[in-house]
């Protein structure tokens, strides 16, 4: 990928991310932080993982973020202002957070050249025969408990978000 | 070409605007998407590495991490739904139930 692109889309998507906690609508949050998956999307593919690029478009940016807009339409959220809080939470917070985020710069960008840095690619690199190729042989044991893990999740939604049947007041004592 | 190292400041940044939402916003939905921003910069550093050492084991992890954040958002949005029943409020500072 070349450098110029790069600067172009992680510009783009520090903004958006910075969209995501800065608005004051859910609503607007959320398209951000789509906006930014996106981004981060593209990125991928820029790096030569298609398949996963592609993925992160749809099943995360389409599927997952549908979801939360489902859920904030359901709770009908208005736009507000900025939540109060503590005041030492948020000073604790933004310092920690920039002691963190020198701290990684700082970590990240003295890392030593990978090994396989100069190698050339396979040809099939990201492509997803090559990735279903690591899922089903090395990781085949993962994957297996990942469907177990999204059955329970669905089962667990499920059970949660239920409303309960008549004889209760709907909000009242479980 | 682009050093990984350049991605991984880049997965650094979102990851601390991912930290900062959790801890300055009180949204508990908006708390929610900080948390997929982060997931999603850690996925960033998995793919840029999968990249530099020229092998697809970080992008199986990142497939992963892609279900365990569709199983979190079903049971996270339904933890949220049946707050909001019983407290009328999505405010995590008055989710104080379980608050010593």
């Amino acid at each position: 990928m070349p450098l110029l692109p790069f600067l172009f889309l992680a510009a783009l998507s520090i903004i958006f991310a910075a969209g995501v906690i800065l608005q004051r609508h859910p609503v607007h949050s959320l398209l951000s932080l789509v906006l930014t998956l996106v981004v981060i999307g593209i990125l991928f593919i820029g790096l030569d993982a298609t398949t996963v690029g592609f993925l992160q478009m749809i099943v995360y940016a389409g599927a997952i973020k549908v979801l939360f807009l489902f859920v904030i339409w359901l709770l009908n959220l208005q736009s507000q202002p900025i939540e109060g809080g503590h005041l030492a939470l948020k000073f604790v917070g933004a310092l920690g957070s920039a002691a963190l985020i020198a701290e990684l710069l700082v970590f990240v960008l003295h890392l030593p050249p990978p090994v396989g840095h100069s190698k050339p690619l396979a040809l099939d690199y990201g492509s997803i025969g090559k990735l279903a190729q690591g899922l089903f042989t090395d990781y085949l044991v993962a994957f297996e408990v990942t469907s177990i893990l999204l059955l329970v999740g669905v089962v667990g939604a499920v059970a949660l978000a239920r409303r309960t049947t008549a004889g209760s007041a709907p909000g009242g004592a479980p | 070409m682009v050093p990984p190292s350049y991605f991984m400041g880049l997965s650094a940044v979102l990851f601390c605007i991912g930290v900062l939402g959790v801890l300055l916003r009180r949204n508990i939905i908006i708390i929610f998407m900080s948390i997929e921003l982060m997931l999603n910069a850690v996925n960033l550093a998995f793919v840029a590495l999968s990249r530099a050492w020229g092998n697809v084991d970080g992008q199986a992890i990142v497939f992963f991490v892609m279900t365990v954040a569709a199983a979190e958002a079903a049971v996270g949005l339904g933890i949220i739904l049946m707050i909001f029943r019983n407290r009328e409020t999505v405010n995590a500072d008055e989710i104080n139930l379980m608050r010593w």
